[in-house]
Protein backbone atom coordinates (compact mmCIF):
# COMPACT_ATOMS: atom_id res chain seq x y z
CA UNK A 1 0.00 0.00 0.00
CA UNK A 2 1.74 3.40 -0.83
CA UNK A 3 2.10 5.99 1.26
CA UNK A 4 0.57 9.26 -0.55
CA UNK A 5 2.74 12.68 0.05
CA UNK A 6 1.59 15.97 -0.67
CA UNK A 7 3.69 18.96 -1.48
CA UNK A 8 1.61 21.79 -0.39
CA UNK A 9 2.15 25.56 0.28
CA UNK A 10 -0.70 28.06 -0.65
CA UNK A 11 1.45 30.00 -1.74
CA UNK A 12 2.53 30.19 -5.29
CA UNK A 13 6.60 29.93 -6.20
CA UNK A 14 7.96 28.87 -2.68
CA UNK A 15 9.76 25.97 -4.93
CA UNK A 16 6.67 23.40 -4.39
CA UNK A 17 7.51 21.49 -7.96
CA UNK A 18 11.21 21.69 -7.18
CA UNK A 19 10.50 19.66 -4.44
CA UNK A 20 8.28 16.95 -5.32
CA UNK A 21 10.75 16.73 -8.10
CA UNK A 22 13.75 16.14 -5.47
CA UNK A 23 11.66 14.39 -3.41
CA UNK A 24 10.29 11.75 -5.64
CA UNK A 25 13.99 11.13 -7.48
CA UNK A 26 15.47 11.19 -4.03
CA UNK A 27 13.08 8.18 -3.12
CA UNK A 28 13.43 6.35 -6.05
CA UNK A 29 17.10 6.60 -5.74
CA UNK A 30 16.82 4.77 -2.34
CA UNK A 31 15.14 1.93 -4.57
CA UNK A 32 11.72 2.49 -3.36
CA UNK A 33 9.07 2.27 -6.38
CA UNK A 34 7.88 6.21 -6.48
CA UNK A 35 5.39 7.85 -9.14
CA UNK A 36 5.16 11.75 -9.10
CA UNK A 37 1.53 13.16 -10.26
CA UNK A 38 1.23 17.08 -11.10
CA UNK A 39 -1.79 18.43 -9.74
CA UNK A 40 -1.62 21.95 -11.60
CA UNK A 41 -4.33 21.11 -14.42
CA UNK A 42 -4.09 23.99 -17.09
CA UNK A 43 -0.32 25.02 -16.21
CA UNK A 44 1.45 21.93 -16.09
CA UNK A 45 5.41 22.02 -15.38
CA UNK A 46 6.55 19.04 -13.35
CA UNK A 47 7.51 17.25 -16.58
CA UNK A 48 9.85 20.31 -17.18
CA UNK A 49 11.38 20.12 -14.35
CA UNK A 50 11.59 16.44 -14.30
CA UNK A 51 12.99 17.07 -18.24
CA UNK A 52 10.68 14.39 -19.48
CA UNK A 53 8.36 17.35 -21.57
CA UNK A 54 8.75 15.79 -24.81
CA UNK A 55 7.52 12.36 -24.08
CA UNK A 56 4.20 13.50 -22.68
CA UNK A 57 1.24 11.72 -24.65
CA UNK A 58 -0.91 11.31 -22.40
CA UNK A 59 -1.58 12.84 -18.99
CA UNK A 60 -4.13 12.22 -15.41
CA UNK A 61 -6.65 14.02 -17.01
CA UNK A 62 -6.56 11.24 -20.03
CA UNK A 63 -6.70 8.45 -17.35
CA UNK A 64 -9.57 10.24 -15.40
CA UNK A 65 -11.88 10.37 -18.54
CA UNK A 66 -10.76 6.70 -19.27
CA UNK A 67 -9.08 7.94 -22.86
CA UNK A 68 -6.28 5.94 -21.96
CA UNK A 69 -4.76 3.98 -19.13
CA UNK A 70 -3.05 4.68 -16.58
CA UNK A 71 0.39 2.70 -18.10
CA UNK A 72 -0.08 4.64 -20.84
CA UNK A 73 -0.15 7.94 -19.76
CA UNK A 74 2.81 7.41 -16.99
CA UNK A 75 6.54 8.18 -17.90
CA UNK A 76 9.30 5.99 -16.87
CA UNK A 77 12.09 8.41 -15.79
CA UNK A 78 15.31 8.19 -18.28
CA UNK A 79 17.94 8.13 -14.87
CA UNK A 80 16.29 6.15 -12.33
CA UNK A 81 13.74 2.92 -13.06
CA UNK A 82 11.99 3.11 -10.52
CA UNK A 83 10.29 6.35 -10.60
CA UNK A 84 7.21 7.29 -12.94
CA UNK A 85 6.03 10.76 -13.82
CA UNK A 86 1.97 11.35 -14.35
CA UNK A 87 1.73 14.97 -15.97
CA UNK A 88 -0.73 17.13 -15.43
CA UNK A 89 -3.16 18.22 -18.49
CA UNK A 90 -2.83 21.58 -19.85
CA UNK A 91 -6.67 21.83 -20.74
CA UNK A 92 -8.72 24.33 -18.92
CA UNK A 93 -10.80 22.27 -17.57
CA UNK A 94 -10.10 21.76 -14.11
CA UNK A 95 -13.80 20.52 -13.28
CA UNK A 96 -12.09 17.18 -14.75
CA UNK A 97 -10.00 16.58 -11.46
CA UNK A 98 -12.86 15.53 -9.96
CA UNK A 99 -12.39 13.29 -6.43
CA UNK A 100 -13.74 10.10 -7.63
CA UNK A 101 -11.82 10.30 -10.83
CA UNK A 102 -8.65 11.04 -8.46
CA UNK A 103 -9.34 8.21 -5.89
CA UNK A 104 -9.53 5.61 -8.66
CA UNK A 105 -6.53 6.56 -10.13
CA UNK A 106 -4.73 6.97 -6.29
CA UNK A 107 -6.25 3.67 -5.62
CA UNK A 108 -4.92 1.60 -8.69
CA UNK A 109 -1.20 3.24 -7.89
CA UNK A 110 -1.14 2.18 -4.27
CA UNK A 111 -0.56 -1.21 -5.24
CA UNK A 112 2.21 -0.98 -7.65
CA UNK A 113 4.36 1.49 -5.45
CA UNK A 114 5.57 2.66 -2.32
CA UNK A 115 5.38 6.42 -2.62
CA UNK A 116 2.81 8.73 -4.07
CA UNK A 117 3.94 12.27 -4.39
CA UNK A 118 1.20 14.81 -4.88
CA UNK A 119 2.44 18.02 -6.84
CA UNK A 120 0.26 20.59 -5.89
CA UNK A 121 -1.07 23.77 -7.52
CA UNK A 122 -0.83 27.12 -5.54
CA UNK A 123 -3.50 28.83 -3.78
CA UNK A 124 -6.33 26.86 -2.42
CA UNK A 125 -9.08 26.03 -4.86
CA UNK A 126 -10.08 23.27 -6.18
CA UNK A 127 -6.78 21.92 -7.54
CA UNK A 128 -4.77 22.35 -4.34
CA UNK A 129 -7.70 20.46 -2.58
CA UNK A 130 -7.65 17.27 -4.99
CA UNK A 131 -3.96 17.19 -4.15
CA UNK A 132 -4.14 17.37 -0.67
CA UNK A 133 -7.60 15.15 0.54
CA UNK A 134 -6.43 11.84 -0.04
CA UNK A 135 -3.16 12.64 1.54
CA UNK A 136 -0.85 10.80 4.30
CA UNK A 137 1.49 13.06 4.59
CA UNK A 138 1.91 16.66 4.34
CA UNK A 139 4.98 18.65 3.06
CA UNK A 140 4.27 22.11 3.40
CA UNK A 141 7.25 24.32 1.29
CA UNK A 142 7.38 27.55 3.38
CA UNK A 143 9.83 30.43 2.44
CA UNK A 144 10.84 32.42 5.32
CA UNK A 145 9.19 35.63 4.21
CA UNK A 146 5.58 37.05 5.76
CA UNK A 147 3.30 36.37 2.91
CA UNK A 148 4.34 32.12 2.48
CA UNK A 149 4.13 31.96 6.13
CA UNK A 150 0.50 32.96 6.24
CA UNK A 151 -0.56 30.98 3.90
CA UNK A 152 1.23 27.72 5.10
CA UNK A 153 -0.85 28.20 8.14
CA UNK A 154 -3.56 28.59 6.40
CA UNK A 155 -2.88 25.24 4.28
CA UNK A 156 -2.36 23.62 7.60
CA UNK A 157 -6.09 24.63 8.68
CA UNK A 158 -7.22 22.87 5.36
CA UNK A 159 -5.07 19.59 5.66
CA UNK A 160 -6.28 19.50 9.70
CA UNK A 161 -10.19 19.88 8.56
CA UNK A 162 -11.28 19.04 4.76
CA UNK A 163 -8.64 16.16 4.20
CA UNK A 164 -9.96 13.07 3.77
CA UNK A 165 -8.74 11.54 6.92
CA UNK A 166 -9.91 14.72 9.04
CA UNK A 167 -13.54 14.04 7.14
CA UNK A 168 -13.65 10.60 8.24
CA UNK A 169 -11.80 11.08 11.74
CA UNK A 170 -8.67 8.85 11.16
CA UNK A 171 -5.19 9.65 12.01
CA UNK A 172 -4.57 13.08 11.02
CA UNK A 173 -2.34 14.06 8.18
CA UNK A 174 0.99 13.76 9.24
CA UNK A 175 2.42 17.92 8.69
CA UNK A 176 5.95 18.40 7.69
CA UNK A 177 7.52 22.09 7.32
CA UNK A 178 10.38 22.57 4.64
CA UNK A 179 11.90 26.23 4.17
CA UNK A 180 13.08 26.87 1.29
CA UNK A 181 15.10 29.54 -0.06
CA UNK A 182 16.88 30.09 2.73
CA UNK A 183 19.95 32.50 3.07
CA UNK A 184 21.87 32.28 6.25
CA UNK A 185 23.70 35.65 5.96
CA UNK A 186 20.44 37.72 5.68
CA UNK A 187 19.30 35.45 8.73
CA UNK A 188 22.30 36.45 10.64
CA UNK A 189 22.10 40.49 10.30
CA UNK A 190 18.34 39.90 11.36
CA UNK A 191 16.76 40.77 7.46
CA UNK A 192 15.44 37.44 7.56
CA UNK A 193 12.91 35.41 9.35
CA UNK A 194 14.99 32.39 11.13
CA UNK A 195 13.87 28.80 10.83
CA UNK A 196 13.25 29.57 14.82
CA UNK A 197 11.34 32.22 13.78
CA UNK A 198 9.27 30.10 11.52
CA UNK A 199 8.62 26.94 14.22
CA UNK A 200 7.32 29.36 16.36
CA UNK A 201 4.14 30.61 14.60
CA UNK A 202 3.54 27.44 12.48
CA UNK A 203 5.28 24.50 15.09
CA UNK A 204 5.95 21.88 12.69
CA UNK A 205 8.23 18.57 12.16
CA UNK A 206 11.07 20.18 10.62
CA UNK A 207 11.69 17.99 7.06
CA UNK A 208 14.57 20.49 6.16
CA UNK A 209 15.96 23.66 5.05
CA UNK A 210 17.13 23.93 1.80
CA UNK A 211 19.05 27.34 1.07
CA UNK A 212 18.36 30.42 -1.52
CA UNK A 213 20.71 28.59 -4.26
CA UNK A 214 21.64 29.38 -7.86
CA UNK A 215 22.03 25.09 -8.48
CA UNK A 216 17.72 25.46 -8.19
CA UNK A 217 17.46 27.32 -11.90
CA UNK A 218 20.51 25.88 -13.42
CA UNK A 219 18.52 22.29 -12.58
CA UNK A 220 15.31 23.35 -13.84
CA UNK A 221 16.65 24.90 -16.76
CA UNK A 222 18.17 21.51 -17.82
CA UNK A 223 15.23 19.71 -16.65
CA UNK A 224 17.58 17.75 -14.24
CA UNK A 225 16.04 17.15 -10.06
CA UNK A 226 17.88 18.99 -8.34
CA UNK A 227 18.84 16.60 -5.62
CA UNK A 228 21.01 14.89 -8.48
CA UNK A 229 23.30 17.74 -8.30
CA UNK A 230 25.69 16.36 -5.72
CA UNK A 231 28.39 19.46 -5.30
CA UNK A 232 25.42 21.78 -4.76
CA UNK A 233 24.46 22.99 -1.40
CA UNK A 234 20.47 22.51 -2.46
CA UNK A 235 20.94 19.15 -3.34
CA UNK A 236 22.59 17.99 -0.70
CA UNK A 237 19.95 19.48 1.43
CA UNK A 238 17.12 18.12 -0.53
CA UNK A 239 19.31 15.22 -0.05
CA UNK A 240 19.33 15.47 3.60
CA UNK A 241 15.45 15.83 3.69
CA UNK A 242 14.81 12.88 1.74
CA UNK A 243 17.31 10.59 4.11
CA UNK A 244 15.07 12.31 7.04
CA UNK A 245 11.79 11.78 5.75
CA UNK A 246 12.76 7.98 5.45
CA UNK A 247 13.12 8.39 9.27
CA UNK A 248 17.22 9.17 9.48
CA UNK A 249 18.60 11.18 12.32
CA UNK A 250 20.42 13.54 9.90
CA UNK A 251 21.31 17.17 11.31
CA UNK A 252 20.37 19.99 9.61
CA UNK A 253 22.85 22.36 7.38
CA UNK A 254 23.13 25.22 5.55
CA UNK A 255 21.27 27.30 8.61
CA UNK A 256 24.86 29.72 9.52
CA UNK A 257 26.98 32.02 7.05
CA UNK A 258 29.60 29.71 5.84
CA UNK A 259 32.72 31.19 8.22
CA UNK A 260 35.27 33.29 5.55
CA UNK A 261 38.85 33.04 6.27
CA UNK A 262 41.50 35.48 6.36
CA UNK A 263 42.22 34.72 2.43
CA UNK A 264 38.71 34.86 1.33
CA UNK A 265 37.32 37.76 2.68
CA UNK A 266 40.77 39.39 1.20
CA UNK A 267 40.65 38.08 -2.15
CA UNK A 268 37.18 37.96 -2.79
CA UNK A 269 36.15 39.31 -6.29
CA UNK B 1 33.98 57.37 -1.52
CA UNK B 2 36.33 58.76 1.51
CA UNK B 3 38.47 56.44 3.69
CA UNK B 4 35.71 56.41 6.63
CA UNK B 5 33.04 55.46 4.32
CA UNK B 6 35.51 52.63 3.04
CA UNK B 7 35.62 51.14 6.42
CA UNK B 8 31.79 51.83 7.23
CA UNK B 9 30.98 49.51 4.22
CA UNK B 10 33.21 46.82 5.27
CA UNK B 11 32.22 46.87 8.71
CA UNK B 12 31.24 43.28 10.02
CA UNK B 13 27.31 43.29 9.47
CA UNK B 14 25.18 44.63 12.17
CA UNK B 15 21.98 43.08 13.24
CA UNK B 16 20.20 45.70 11.08
CA UNK B 17 17.38 43.99 9.98
CA UNK B 18 13.50 44.06 10.22
CA UNK B 19 13.09 40.28 10.71
CA UNK B 20 11.52 41.03 14.01
CA UNK B 21 9.03 42.96 13.04
CA UNK B 22 7.62 40.79 10.20
CA UNK B 23 7.50 37.92 13.46
CA UNK B 24 5.62 39.87 15.31
CA UNK B 25 2.88 40.95 12.54
CA UNK B 26 2.95 37.43 12.08
CA UNK B 27 1.85 36.06 14.92
CA UNK B 28 -1.13 38.05 15.17
CA UNK B 29 -2.04 38.01 11.96
CA UNK B 30 -1.87 34.00 12.26
CA UNK B 31 -3.61 33.59 15.86
CA UNK B 32 -6.33 35.82 14.25
CA UNK B 33 -6.73 33.13 11.61
CA UNK B 34 -7.08 30.59 13.60
CA UNK B 35 -9.54 32.14 15.71
CA UNK B 36 -11.57 32.81 12.57
CA UNK B 37 -11.16 29.55 11.04
CA UNK B 38 -12.45 27.08 13.87
CA UNK B 39 -15.66 29.35 13.67
CA UNK B 40 -18.91 28.27 11.48
CA UNK B 41 -18.84 30.89 8.37
CA UNK B 42 -22.82 31.75 9.77
CA UNK B 43 -21.78 33.08 12.92
CA UNK B 44 -21.41 36.64 12.09
CA UNK B 45 -25.09 36.88 10.34
CA UNK B 46 -26.14 34.33 13.16
CA UNK B 47 -24.95 37.16 15.47
CA UNK B 48 -27.11 39.45 12.97
CA UNK B 49 -30.60 37.55 12.79
CA UNK B 50 -30.67 36.94 16.65
CA UNK B 51 -30.44 41.17 17.27
CA UNK B 52 -32.65 41.70 14.46
CA UNK B 53 -35.37 39.02 16.81
CA UNK B 54 -34.39 40.69 20.06
CA UNK B 55 -35.03 44.46 19.03
CA UNK B 56 -38.52 43.37 17.70
CA UNK B 57 -38.93 43.14 21.66
CA UNK B 58 -36.49 45.06 23.28
CA UNK B 59 -34.75 48.07 22.40
CA UNK B 60 -30.97 46.96 23.18
CA UNK B 61 -27.71 48.25 21.81
CA UNK B 62 -25.61 46.15 18.71
CA UNK B 63 -22.54 46.43 21.35
CA UNK B 64 -24.80 44.73 24.14
CA UNK B 65 -24.82 41.24 22.53
CA UNK B 66 -21.96 38.84 22.17
CA UNK B 67 -21.63 35.53 20.45
CA UNK B 68 -19.23 33.40 21.99
CA UNK B 69 -18.32 29.84 20.07
CA UNK B 70 -16.25 26.96 21.47
CA UNK B 71 -14.86 23.79 20.71
CA UNK B 72 -15.21 21.13 23.31
CA UNK B 73 -13.61 17.54 22.94
CA UNK B 74 -17.22 16.35 21.49
CA UNK B 75 -19.65 18.67 21.18
CA UNK B 76 -19.41 23.27 20.29
CA UNK B 77 -20.90 25.60 22.32
CA UNK B 78 -22.82 28.77 21.40
CA UNK B 79 -23.02 30.92 23.81
CA UNK B 80 -25.08 33.83 23.62
CA UNK B 81 -24.86 37.37 25.87
CA UNK B 82 -27.48 40.00 25.62
CA UNK B 83 -27.22 42.67 28.31
CA UNK B 84 -31.02 44.17 28.13
CA UNK B 85 -31.73 48.03 29.48
CA UNK B 86 -33.12 48.53 33.01
CA UNK B 87 -35.80 49.58 31.95
CA UNK B 88 -37.19 46.68 29.66
CA UNK B 89 -39.79 44.76 30.56
CA UNK B 90 -43.15 42.86 29.67
CA UNK B 91 -44.49 44.40 26.55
Amino acid sequence: MARIIVITSGKGGVGKTTTAAALSMGLAQRGKRTVVIDFDVGLRNLDLIMGCERRVVYDFINVINNESTLNQALIRDKRCDSLYILPASQTRDKDALHKDGVERVLTELADNYDFIVCDSPAGIEHGAYMAMYFADDAIVVTNPEVSSVRDSDRMLGILSSRSKRAETGQEPVREYLLLTRYDPLRVANGAMLSVDDVQDILSLRLLGVIPESKAVLSASNAGIPVILDRESDAGQAYGDMVARYLGDDVPHRFLHPEKKGLFSRIFKG
Amino acid sequence: MGLLDYFATTRPPQKVGNASIAKERLQILVARDRIARDKPSYLPQLEQEILAVIRKYVEVDMNTVSVKYELAESHEVLELNIILPDSAGPP
